[in-house]
């Protein structure tokens, strides 16, 4: 759950990231794509989803206010460890 | 108070009253500063006089509004009404906005794919047309303009009646029951309102059935209706809410917006020579005006909360425009400041409930105010500031007028 103390904006994602959405969660409100427009997108139903090719962040420096955005807490983002 | 009430909670005898009419109409009533400078959960005392928790803080606003152990549902007892209105009307259920999941799940599930950021990028040309028919049409009427029934309102009303598949011709009775049921003054006014609403929205519905649209009421025939889904009284209270949020929220933003940038020249000038400042300045206004002051939620189990516990049955109101003014969010919180972040407000709600409009609104609130402003750079109002009325503190706030000239 984001609580507010995330405030990070890493750049730095040579190694990807790891981004969980939870499409049991998700209310398709479209603030990630709103946010982060390059990785997020709608799907057909409305839910959020990956752009194809983006699935590891493709470096976006907003990947972390996207998910602070999110009215449901349904994204997680983390570091890809390796 | 005739009633003497007993079980009144001690503290509520000191406590704010909420809500309250606003002097400035874009500022919070002066009397909620104690509210600001406090803790981040308050008690405040509604009209009834009965007590209520209020959620000041931005922090925790984003933790409670997700608590699912807080209900939308109107008809639960303890439920905070901010008016007489509201309370002698709250038996009847409302759709989306008054369900809990799941059951709002299944709700929103269907209304949704109309809603999405792709959808609302698809009606702009729609949107650009129907704001410059509409500035035509004021423009030749010439100056001065009441900018509410030339612009702020039929923009919105238009759209949604485009979306939706209800025809603009009727704008006058939807508009003005619409007015009713949001305002009163009395709850006979409500009740009748929605009545009436329903009934127009039910031939409506069963009009389309013989010859159907191209709107989102057509499509939910189809493929709701018509499947078993839902039924005709499930389609018509959809109707009434998604075309009642459909436009009095977006007007008044467009009314009130107008009032501040035009009482804020230098915040102007600024948007004038950058529109690209546009999108953010239109959250920086959502933020600022809060026109949604007053979520209003039921507590279904014990909620610990700074240090406070938040009983089962308990009203838990969350004032969006002390909210969005926690200063340790928003630094310099009263100034209106295009360039800082403003995306975490929570003008449009948060949790579930979110604004199911919310793109659509910040694609008419771009497209409307960035017209309004391009076509008629020498845009003013027509009267002194303080002698134009705004909105009581206990419904949507906006411009009741909004005398222009340019």
């Amino acid at each position: 759950m984001d609580d507010g103390t995330d405030t990070r904006t890493d750049t730095r994602m040579d190694t990807g990231m790891d981004i969980g959405i939870d499409k049991d969660v998700c209310i398709g409100a479209g603030q990630c794509a709103l946010t982060a427009p390059d990785v997020f997108t709608q799907d057909d139903d409305g839910y959020s989803t990956l752009r194809s090719g983006r699935e590891d962040g493709g470096g976006s420096p907003l990947l972390r206010e996207a998910a602070r955005a999110c009215p449901v807490g349904a994204i997680t983002v983390s570091e890809r460890v390796g | 108070m005739t009633d003497t009430d007993t079980t009144t909670d001690p503290e509520a005898t000191r406590s704010v009253a909420f809500p309250q009419d606003r002097t400035c109409p874009y500022h919070p009533p002066a009397a909620y500063d104690p509210l600001r400078a406090g803790r981040p959960l308050s008690r405040v005392t509604l009209f009834d006089g009965r007590p209520a928790w209020l959620v000041t803080g931005h922090t925790l606003a984003r933790r409670l509004l997700v608590d699912q152990r807080l209900s939308s549902d109107r008809t639960r007892d303890g439920f905070p009404a901010t008016s007489r209105r509201l309370a002698e009307v709250r038996a009847r259920k409302v759709a989306l906005l008054g369900v809990d999941d799941p059951e709002h799940r299944t709700q929103r599930k269907m209304v949704l794919p109309e809603f999405t950021l792709r959808r609302a990028t698809a009606l702009r040309p729609r949107i650009r047309q129907i704001v410059d028919e509409r500035l035509d049409a004021m423009i030749a009427q010439g100056a001065p303009a009441d900018l509410v029934p030339a612009f702020a309102l039929p923009v919105p009303s238009m759209v949604i009646c485009a979306l939706l598949g209800v025809p603009y011709s009727d704008h006058e009775f939807f508009e003005e029951q619409s007015r009713r049921l949001l305002r009163g003054p009395l709850p006979a006014d409500v009740r009748e309102a929605r009545d009436r609403l329903e009934s127009y929205l039910g031939e409506l519905i069963d009009s389309k059935r013989t010859s159907p649209g191209d709107g989102l009421l057509d499509d939910l025939i189809r493929d709701r209706l018509d499947e078993g889904e839902i039924d005709r009284e499930q389609l018509v209270s959809f109707a009434v809410i998604l075309l009642i949020a459909g436009h009095e929220t977006t007007a008044n933003m467009i009314s009130l917006g107008t009032y501040t940038l035009l009482e804020n020249p230098g915040r102007l000038a600024e948007l004038r020579a950058d529109p690209a400042l546009l999108p953010g300045a239109v959250e920086e206004l959502m933020r600022m005006l809060s026109i949604a002051d007053g979520l209003l939620r039921t507590a279904t189990e014990d909620i610990e909360a700074e240090g406070q516990t938040i009983r089962a049955g308990d009203g838990v109101v969350f004032s969006t425009s002390v909210i969005n003014r926690d200063e340790t969010v928003y630094p310099e919180p009263d100034a209106l400041d295009w360039h800082r972040p403003a995306r975490h407000h929570v003008a449009f709600g948060f949790g579930i409930h979110q604004c199911l409009g919310q793109n659509l609104a910040r694609a008419e609130l771009e497209i409307a105010l960035g017209a309004l402003f391009e076509r008629l750079p020498t845009l003013r109002l027509a009267v002194p500031a303080r002698e134009i009325p705004h909105k009581p503190g206990d419904t949507i706030q906006g411009m009741l007028e909004l005398p222009v000239a340019w």
